[in-house]
């Protein structure tokens, strides 16, 4: 059977899986709807968080961002995964305790006030859909490459399935096609990453692998003959970064503590029956991550090697089948700047920003370019780091088969993310603004229709921002963690931490928080994209680790403007006692 | 909400629980801390001397070990938290 034949069989069957698990699931009330009905397993939460966690970004680029920056790409790694020390630690078993439904809830309820609940939703709401956006793209790249079908289409066969299961069965709709979707995603990571390891080092373990010799007979490690490598070709060294170590600092602590603070994770622990369950759960979802997250290193370094060998001082005309296929996608270019028909891998960029391609073919049949060669370098290969995943089997020469479960899991891991973000949005709407704030008197069956209402417009406003990505979205990833860090972080933390913190300090800490955050990337990402170098930053923090110093201003602000204000009412004293225990968990969600 | 049934006061077996509670907190986020932002970043150069296989030790901290530690620490506080709320009786 042909690749392509197998890739559709594998697509289709996933998602006649996934669809066949909304039917059986449909949601009946809105508890049922936004925390599926509170009684889900610890461990099948674990396995539906990582699916949630894990987005087109952890799974398709993650890997080709360690690939291309080697050292420096730890802060993803380390950011990404010890923010679950923090939700277990600090806020899930907490919240599961507080027994609501959304985030909004918590912060409304804790600092009594309406005001406090609606920056909350705004926070909410920009952070989800600055990363949804990314999502559906992430499935409009896998369909366009795999199945031949227009971006467009894509975005829209992608957008159906999730309006089924996540408008049908809400969360606990969601929470089962995330088991069925980690199962399909992580297979499909790890199998391509076994044959890669074992190829390359003799050992299938990838973890080790990476850590092993070359099985060329050199007797080389893996490491340091990548170091050697890229430092021929004029590149800096694999193993050292190029980034200064406070900005490490500060990506790794913002991207920590944003994780922790992401409104579609921390519901998540809204589902489990109690507040013990919560953090078992946190545990049990970071050794599902681990095993994509350790894994993740091992493929970028085996990618690297392995397309430079494929690649560097090869004949344009010789250039494997995938280099080609990957050209006709836009994600490759050669420009042959010597032309000597050979292609040249070497440090720089080949050319400023990204391809734009012609209609013509130069001598050796590669697709031509109109921009301006960089003249400072002599690369002639422009290369999209997101492509090195999922064209990892290709590159490796493996079956047909891995590469149509590549296709699915890069899919799986897109639906998954964008379910769990759509549901937050749309309860924000329905529950935290419509029930809770504008409309108290709307009956449940009202609410349940609202929020499938807004998990409607929801799916239709992402699939027009994966058609139609404006420039800035992948600009603005960095504001996602950076918000949620600056924001709803302190806010969750100092109301269960501190007894004293009251609505005046924790709206002024998130108001400053978010404002100086916004501000501070709105400067260099949007306004003077210019100025972006460490020369100009603020203690030499880049914008992607801004969050880390927004969140220290957060904290400073509230408590300074909580020390001039009045103590908050008795009960919520009395609340903030009842959540730090956990006896009582199942009575607290009967309010 | 359900603070109405809740008593006023805290129980001295709630005080007791809550000072267990921060005091393990603290000990756990002060190993989390020094394996992520300390071996894996802020003494990296230092470690890297060290070889473990073919991974300089800060590398691997940073892009493989810190990660296992963040499990280990999890499990720690689910396992010392279940016998704090026996001893209290304060489980759920």
């Amino acid at each position: 059977m042909d690749t392509q034949t197998l890739i559709y069989m594998f697509v289709g069957a996933s998602f006649a899986l996934y669809i066949g698990i909304a039917i059986w699931s449909r949601a009946a009330s809105t508890k049922e709807f936004y925390v599926a009905g509170g009684g889900v397993n610890p461990v099948v939460n674990g396995m539906a968080t990582a699916a949630d966690w894990m987005s087109a970004a952890s799974f398709i680029s993650m890997a080709g961002l360690i690939a291309f920056l080697g050292y420096d790409a730890s802060v993803y790694l380390m950011g990404w995964t010890g923010g679950y020390v923090l939700l277990a630690l600090l806020l899930a078993p907490y919240l599961r305790k507080f027994g609501q439904f959304t985030v909004p809830d918590f912060i409304g309820t804790r600092y009594y006030s309406k005001a406090a609940r609606v920056v909350a939703v705004v926070c909410l709401i920009f952070i989800s859909f600055t990363y949804i956006a990314g999502q559906m793209r992430g499935v409009g790249i896998v369909f366009s490459r795999f199945l031949d079908v227009p971006i467009t289409l894509g975005v829209v066969i992608g957008m159906g399935i999730v309006f089924v299961y996540a408008v049908l069965g809400g969360m606990k709709g969601i929470t089962y096609t995330q088991v069925a979707q980690y199962c399909v995603l992580i297979f499909a990571y790890m199998v391509p990453a076994f044959f890669l390891s074992f190829i390359i080092t003799g050992n299938p373990i990838p973890q080790i692998g990476l850590g092993s010799t070359v099985a060329d007979g050199s007797g080389v490690y893996v490491l340091k003959k990548l170091n050697l490598t890229l430092t021929d070709l004029g590149f800096g060294a694999y193993t050292d970064g190029s980034k200064s170590m406070i900005d490490v600092f500060c990506i790794t602590l913002a991207l920590m503590v944003g994780t922790a603070g992401l409104p579609h994770v921390i519901v998540r622990f809204f589902t489990v029956p109690k507040a013990s369950d919560a953090r078992k759960s946190a545990g049990w979802a970071l050794v599902f991550i681990a095993l994509l997250y350790t894994t993740a290193p091992a493929v970028g370094a085996f990618a690297r090697l392995n397309f430079i060998d494929t690649v560097n001082e090869t004949s344009y005309s010789q250039a494997p089948a995938w280099f080609k296929n990957w050209e006709r996608n836009d994600l490759i270019a050669f420009q042959d700047k010597n032309g000597d028909g050979v292609m040249q891998l070497r440090s720089g960029d080949a050319f400023d920003g990204g391809p734009v391609f012609g209609n013509a073919t130069g001598p050796s049949g590669e697709r031509v370019v109109s921009n301006v060669p960089n003249a400072e370098s002599a690369n002639e290969v422009y290369v999209d780091q997101d492509i090195m995943v999922l064209a990892n089997p290709e590159i490796g020469g493996l079956p047909g088969w891995v590469i149509a479960l590549v296709a699915a899991g890069g899919l799986a891991a897109a639906l998954s993310t964008a379910a769990g973000l759509l549901l937050v949005i749309c309860s924000s709407v329905s529950h935290d603004l419509l029930k809770s704030t504008f409309r108290p008197e709307i009956s449940e069956k009202g609410e349940l229709l609202a929020a499938r209402i807004a998990a409607t417009a929801a799916i239709v406003v992402a699939g027009y921002l994966g058609i139609y990505p404006p420039g800035w979205v992948a600009q603005v990833v960095a504001f996602a963690f950076g918000l949620a860090a600056a924001s709803l972080f302190p806010a969750i933390f100092m109301g269960i931490f501190s007894k004293r913190m009251n609505k005046e300090g924790a709206i002024a800490g998130m108001v400053s928080g978010l404002l100086f955050t916004f501000g501070y990337i709105a400067w260099f990402k949007l306004a003077n994209p210019a100025d972006n170098v460490a020369a100009n930053w603020l203690f030499g923090i880049s914008p992607e680790g801004i969050g880390a110093a927004g969140m220290v201003l957060n904290f400073v602000v509230a408590i300074a403007v909580c020390k001039m204000t009045a103590s908050p009412p008795a009960k919520v004293r009395r609340l903030v006692d009842s959540i730090r225990v956990p006896r009582g968990a199942r009575d607290a969600q009967q309010h | 909400m359900s603070d109405d049934t809740q008593p006023t006061e805290t129980s001295a077996a709630e005080g007791a629980y809550w000072r267990d509670n921060i005091r393990l907190l603290c000990s756990l986020l002060l190993v989390w801390f020094a394996c992520s932002f300390g071996a894996g970043i802020l003494f990296r150069d230092f470690l890297d001397q060290f070889m473990i296989g073919g991974y300089p030790l800060g590398f691997w901290f940073a892009q493989q070990g810190s990660i296992y530690v963040f499990i280990v620490l999890i499990v720690i506080y689910v396992v010392r938290m279940r016998s704090l709320e026996r001893k209290y009786d304060l489980d759920d």
